[in-house]
């Protein structure tokens, strides 16, 4: 017995379909799609008026275990995920103990196995304990799960350490995701430098904190003919660095989050630390920017960095808060809201950046398209629906988001996963 | 008369020209309270006061304790550590627990800007910043503004340069406030690695030289500058900070014998002033001092009497 999708508007990256279809998932795959399927004694979803999309895909999550449960935990950052239309995650190592061994991967594996909802696949770390000093045993981590690995939280800071680094995941053929920031620039800066910064007295984070490693990582990548992918860009002049970079064939791939593309350094106004993220929130020609480069495919994919934090860390004042906020379950509905409703990118696109490039780029062959014989991960939407951000909402522990009272276009109905539903509407 | 209308006194930003005027107009009738044989009017007789300081203060939480209890207030002062604020307890939890003994206004210090915002939007009693990170100090400003009024009988058209370590500074940005809100023509002068990106956009001029900047100044706001700064890199020496920006007796005489020079104290003798120039005739800190506590006392008065008529 499989699950049926009836009267799926199936949306890939490559195109809409005109006519409705039934979706047949079995054993975890996609077994049949065609015009009309017989119920069999299947379990059935009726998709009429909804779109079905591959099922999202975020490669930039912290899901906080191990370490710092009282914040999110692999299960209620998995129930998120789901709620938010993500059927695949990838969880940064900024943990306790950081995830720079075999014997963490497996324990973040099996825990997201007993929850399961979503596919979770760790990031390893590229340096031991993040310390910037000495190379994890990356074959230990790629065999142990690990489709890419990231200092994310930081930069390999030490240049020298970040080629090397560079070169020996080629040779494993593992993706570096780099956390872009040059923290002798940023000084311990807590927002955006510029006139909003000098006119609320706090810490600016200049630009070019970010642009510096962006540039530098480029000539590594150019020099080593090898790849590597840039995490969370925030700035016009990033995407200018990272077009003219892909431009001349370097093999730099890139993601940005939906605050990015959605609020200013003006918003920090109301010293809401929900606002204090890092990157921080940049000037409106730079969410401009960013709207434009996922537009034209300079920036690859969406992704959330999604960052809880409790109540009790982020009521202290805007200096001392931590940056991050939470991102899972309002990713779709901005994106939607932001990006497909006034034109900036289609529903294919959003497809293309939140599921089949992520796919593309750590390489999960199986996922990100709608196909026979790919895996039955399927995210059902109603692109047209509206509704209010509101702190009960949320299913994670942390409810750090810039966006309550916010109304957002485009909800999640059903997310099915390995063929299995993992949301599915209260009602 | 303009009335005032705000529960808390977080910045002047927040305020417009008449507001400000009407703090001005009411200080004005306090300081006369302070000279009298018997320093006090029961204006908030019953009112409990609370300084709040999460930064150390003399000066200023001094100034604000002689206004509430020359106004008759009940007054209690708080060292509180940040530390004790990151042991668990949110900065708002320190703060209601404080208020729910029934204290009707706060005057608040904090190392973080935007800290009185937080408050003002948790608590039920008024809110009054003496200080919140690098972002306003308004009753510094307001002072500051008293004084020039007192000194030259208007705000309008006044040409005032603010000297030092903008970047840092909450005494710059709420004069800036202030003096362009009343009409004044402001030039910022300093270290450009101390002057903040786009400050042009708060509507003052940027200047690196302090002689012409004495040249074509009415008066003078001179910046404390902290010793920190130099390890920060953000200075080669103080030596050189003297050299290129302390204000002496030779480089004051280019400008004219009108100008006046301020400071919010406490002043780096040979640093931002030389000695000659801080206790010389054309020096106003002492004056800045004196009419704090007016200022205060009006703030206190306006803020606190709005819930009571």
């Amino acid at each position: 017995m499989g699950l049926l999708i009836k009267n799926a508007m199936i949306v890939n990256a490559d195109k809409i379909w005109d006519t409705r279809q039934d979706i047949l998932c079995e054993a975890g795959k996609i077994v049949k799609i065609a015009a009309s399927i017989a119920p069999d004694g299947h379990q059935i979803i009726d998709a009429k008026g909804k779109k079905v999309l591959p099922g999202l895909i975020d490669i930039h999550v912290h899901l906080r275990q191990p370490g710092c449960e009282d914040k999110e935990t692999i299960e209620t950052g998995s129930k998120a995920a789901a709620k938010g239309g993500f059927t695949t995650i990838m969880c940064m190592p900024n943990t306790t103990p950081v995830i720079d061994n075999a014997m963490v991967v497996e324990f973040i594996r099996r825990e997201a196995q007993r929850v399961g909802l979503v596919n979770v696949y760790p990031i390893g770390a590229i340096t031991k304990a993040q310390n910037d000093q000495e190379l994890t045993d990356m074959a230990e981590l790629k065999s142990a799960g690990c489709l890419a690995l990231s200092d994310d939280g930081k930069a390999v800071l030490n240049s020298r350490l970040f080629r090397l680094a560079m070169e020996y995941a080629k040779m494993l053929d593992l993706l570096l995701i780099e956390h872009c920031q040059d923290p002798c620039l940023s000084a311990g800066g807590v927002m955006n430098e510029g006139e909003v910064s000098t006119l609320l007295g706090l810490k600016g984070d200049p630009a070019i904190a970010e642009t510096v490693i962006v540039a530098r990582d480029i000539e590594i990548a150019l020099y080593l003919n090898a790849r590597v992918h840039l995490a969370h860009m925030s700035l016009k002049r990033s995407v200018d660095l990272i077009r003219a970079a892909k431009a001349q064939g370097i093999q730099v791939t890139a993601e940005a989050c939906p605050h990015h593309f959605t609020l200013t350094d003006a918003d920090v106004k109301s010293f809401d630390t929900s606002m204090k993220v890092n990157p921080p929130l940049r000037a409106k020609e730079d969410v401009e920017a960013i709207q434009q480069g996922i537009a034209d495919g300079t920036i690859d994919c969406i992704v959330t960095d999604h960052a809880p934090h409790t109540k009790e860390d982020k009521e202290v004042g805007f200096d001392a808060a931590p940056f991050g906020l939470t991102g899972l379950e309002t990713s779709l509905g901005l994106t939607i809201t932001q990006l497909v409703k006034p034109g900036v990118i289609t529903l294919s696109q959003m497809a293309e950046r939140m599921s089949a490039a992520p796919a593309r780029i750590v390489g999960l062959g199986g996922k990100g398209r709608i196909q026979e014989g790919k895996d039955a991960d399927l995210t059902i939407i109603d692109p047209d629906k509206k509704w209010t951000v509101t702190k009960e909402g949320f299913v994670s522990k942390s409810v750090n988001s810039p966006f309550i009272g916010r109304t957002l276009s485009g909800r999640v109905e059903y997310t099915v996963c390995g063929g299995k539903i993992v949301y599915a509407p209260v009602a | 008369m303009t009335q005032w209308k705000h529960q808390h006194l977080l910045g002047l930003q927040d305020l417009t020209a008449e507001d400000i005027e009407l703090v001005l107009d009411t200080a004005q009738s306090f300081k006369e309270v302070s000279s009298r044989d018997i320093k006090k009017v029961p204006a908030l007789r019953g009112k409990t006061v609370v300084m709040l300081f999460f930064e150390p203060s003399t000066r200023t939480r001094v100034s604000f304790e002689l206004a509430a209890k020359r106004l008759s207030a009940d007054t209690l002062n708080i060292a509180a550590s940040v530390s004790s604020t990151t042991k668990g307890e949110t900065l708002l939890d320190t703060a209601r627990n404080i208020e729910a003994m029934n204290v009707d206004l706060m005057v608040v210090r904090h190392g973080t800007s935007g800290a009185p915002f937080i408050l003002a939007q948790g608590l039920k009693c008024s809110v009054v910043n003496a200080g919140d990170g690098c972002r306003e100090h308004p009753t510094q400003a307001l002072l500051d503004l008293f004084t020039l009024k007192e000194k030259f009988g208007r705000i309008k058209g006044l040409r005032v340069g603010i000297v030092g370590d903008i970047l840092h500074s909450r005494v710059a940005r709420s004069n800036i406030w202030g003096l362009t809100k009343l009409g004044a023509k402001v030039t910022v002068c300093g270290p450009a690695t101390l002057m903040p990106r786009g400050i042009e956009a708060m509507g003052v001029e940027v200047c690196y030289d302090i002689r012409k900047l004495i040249k074509n100044s009415d008066a003078l706001i001179t910046l404390r500058l902290q010793k920190e700064r130099q390890q920060d890199k953000f200075l080669p020496s103080l030596r050189e900070y003297g050299r290129l920006f302390g204000i002496n007796r030779e480089k004051l005489a280019e400008g004219s014998d009108e100008l006046i020079v301020m400071h919010p104290g406490p002043t780096n003798r040979g640093v931002e002033l030389s000695a000659e120039v801080a206790d010389g005739k054309q020096s106003v800190i002492l004056d800045q001092v004196t009419n704090g506590v007016a200022v205060r006392m009006a703030v206190l008065y306006l803020v606190l009497g709005k819930h009571d008529m």
